[in-house]
């Protein structure tokens, strides 16, 4: 099964959500004009979760914020649900923005209102009755689990309960979009998980479509169906999640692929290797392939495993391998002849 | 001594109602107009929901126009004014009209810089979440910056005091007014000594009401 196909379910494909159409930002300062965003068309599809990832200053806050017009695109069209918001203004722009949700990476609640009436704002925004703003704010607290929080101050929480009053403000009015502005790059490692499961959560069970933007690769992979990498205002590489993970063709990607699936080899154990020492990658089902084990028994060669690793991205395994592997010449071009038929992946790191 | 207190005492009893009586009334009129006034100057600043620079150049330029006067200039100079609006240009009441003049740029200004300290962050999480202008202003400005303001009520309300005893001495009254009367014309240190008691008495517990107010208020 490739691994693509294995993911279909997750979402309904073809419909798409948002539409982001030659979008550029410029921002004017007193000295020079500073291109934000540059030129970047993007679709994302109803129900996906989908993830921009960069370094800070490469447009990735720009392009989100443009999403819901907190920022004005100096140029470009954002269709979200078939509606170019950037034809709207005023009151037409207030209702439609009710449809999408937004949480950032210092929370920003309003500090002189309690739990419940900053998720009540929300509600209030949309000009509901003060009984449903009751019915619905209790209802989100429980979602999020922060029932027995509700008549605290923001002050009095920890990071992660603040961003859950934020997501719970967010999905006050149902709305069919979330936009995560580093949401979870102000939080702990554990602190962070818990928020992913959340959206994660959020994304099964009311079908929203998720934009995120991170700096932080982990969050991809844990998290999103497909990924976007921008550098420099533009869009360099985009795709499934898996297929980016696996097989990244930009060198940023690379870079930021490494940041979750490198592994350094200490340099004497190349400097001593006396055989060919080689990374194998497997992909999907092949992951879970005895192909070593075959390998060795069909070719007069000898394997040291000297490290690997097994990723879950999607709940499908990326597995990595680096094996030494001594013999005569001739059979071990045999054997790496064997794994490149095998597998998606080998890399030969040092000859002997 | 203690004769000329006793003495005095209807007379400050008075001259302190209606201090009372002009700070009040002045006090209200800044807060009903300044306060509004302040927030305009925020709101139509660079980067922000109203951004006008219009406006915003405008008002400016009225509240540091009215701020370079010297109180005791503009009292003068208002005296057409006052009595125009007031019938008369002595008393509390007319007094009230140039301290209110003086007092709604400065409220205004401590009001914006009030509003200045909130982080744009809850503002813009506010405009995302579709809120309409007058519930931003209402539920985030004004909620998020009133210790800040309640402060700057603090302040205004110390200097309305202080500017009152100028007012006090072209026909105001209030304890300004006795304390040039008696204490400079008739060199009665008693009563100059009195008031100056009076004044200190009254600044400190305006000062230390505010600081509580503004202490409770603030749950950042």
């Amino acid at each position: 099964m490739s691994p693509l196909s294995l993911r279909k379910g997750l979402f309904r494909e073809g419909t798409s959500m948002i539409e982001i159409r030659s979008l550029r930002k410029e921002y004017i300062t007193k000295k020079s004009r500073v291109v934000g965003v540059d030129d970047v068309s993007l679709t994302i599809q109803k129900g996906e979760i989908f993830g921009i990832v960069g370094y800070s200053g490469a447009g990735k806050s720009s392009l989100i914020r443009s999403i819901n017009l907190l920022e004005r695109p100096t140029k470009g069209q954002v269709i979200i649900d078939g509606v170019d918001l950037t034809k709207l203004s005023g009151k037409a722009l207030r209702k439609q923005r009710l449809k999408i949700g937004m949480i950032f990476q210092h929370f920003s609640l309003i500090s002189s209102k309690t739990v419940f009436d900053n998720v009540a704002f929300a509600l209030k925004a949309a000009h509901q009755s003060p009984e449903a703003i009751r019915k619905r704010v209790l209802e989100l607290l429980e979602m999020v689990g922060l029932s027995d929080k509700k008549d605290v101050y923001p002050a009095q929480l920890s990071g992660g309960q603040k961003q859950r009053v934020g997501i719970a403000r967010a999905l006050a009015n149902n709305p069919t979009v979330l936009l995560c502005d580093e949401a979870t790059s102000a939080l702990d490692p554990t602190t962070t998980k818990a928020i992913l499961q959340l959206l994660k959560k959020i994304n099964k069970e009311f079908g929203i479509t998720i934009v995120l933007i991170t700096h932080e690769m982990e969050v991809v992979k844990e998290l999103c169906h497909r990924v976007a990498v921008m550098q420099d205002g533009r869009i360099i590489e985009e795709g499934d999640v898996y297929g980016v993970f696996a097989q990244p063709k930009q060198a940023l990607t690379k870079q930021f692929i490494e940041s979750v699936l490198d592994f350094e080899l200490p340099s004497h154990l190349i400097r001593e290797s006396k055989g060919s020492i080689i990374k194998i990658q497997f992909e999907g089902q092949l992951a879970s392939e005895a192909v070593l084990s075959d390998l060795l028994q069909e070719h007069p060669v000898k394997a040291n495993i000297l490290h690997g690793k097994i990723e879950y991205i999607q709940n499908i395994p990326l597995g990595i391998l680096i094996v030494e592997l001594t013999g005569n010449t001739n059979d071990i071009q045999a054997a790496l002849d064997y794994i490149n038929k095998r597998t998606s992946y080998v890399e030969v790191i040092h000859h002997a | 001594m203690l004769e000329s207190i006793t003495a005095i005492l209807p007379d400050l009893n008075k001259a302190f109602l209606e201090t009372v009586y002009m700070v009040g009334i002045s006090l209200a009129i800044a807060l009903i107009l300044g306060l509004p006034l302040g927030v305009l100057l925020f709101i139509t600043a660079k980067n922000l929901f109203f951004e006008n620079t219009f406006i915003n150049s405008l008002l400016g330029f009225i509240v540091n126009l009215v701020r370079s006067i010297p109180y005791i200039i503009l009292l003068v100079a208002l005296l057409p004014f006052t009595k125009l609006i007031t019938g008369t240009t002595i008393g509390p009441i007319a007094a009230s009209v140039s301290l209110s003049v003086a007092a709604i740029p400065f409220f205004a200004r401590i009001v914006e810089t009030s509003l200045r300290e909130i982080d744009k962050g809850i503002i813009e999480a506010a405009i995302a979440v579709g809120a309409s202008p007058w519930m931003i202003i209402k539920d985030v400005l004004l909620a998020e910056a009133k210790p800040g303001i309640i402060q700057g009520l603090t302040l205004t309300t110390i200097s309305l005091i202080g500017f009152s005893a100028m007012a006090g001495t072209i026909g105001g009254g209030g304890i300004g007014d006795l304390a040039i009367r008696f204490g400079y014309y008739r060199y009665d240190n008693t009563v100059m000594i009195l008031t100056i008691i009076v004044l200190i008495c009254l600044v400190q517990i305006i000062q230390i009401i505010g600081d509580k107010l503004s202490y409770l208020v603030d749950k950042r």
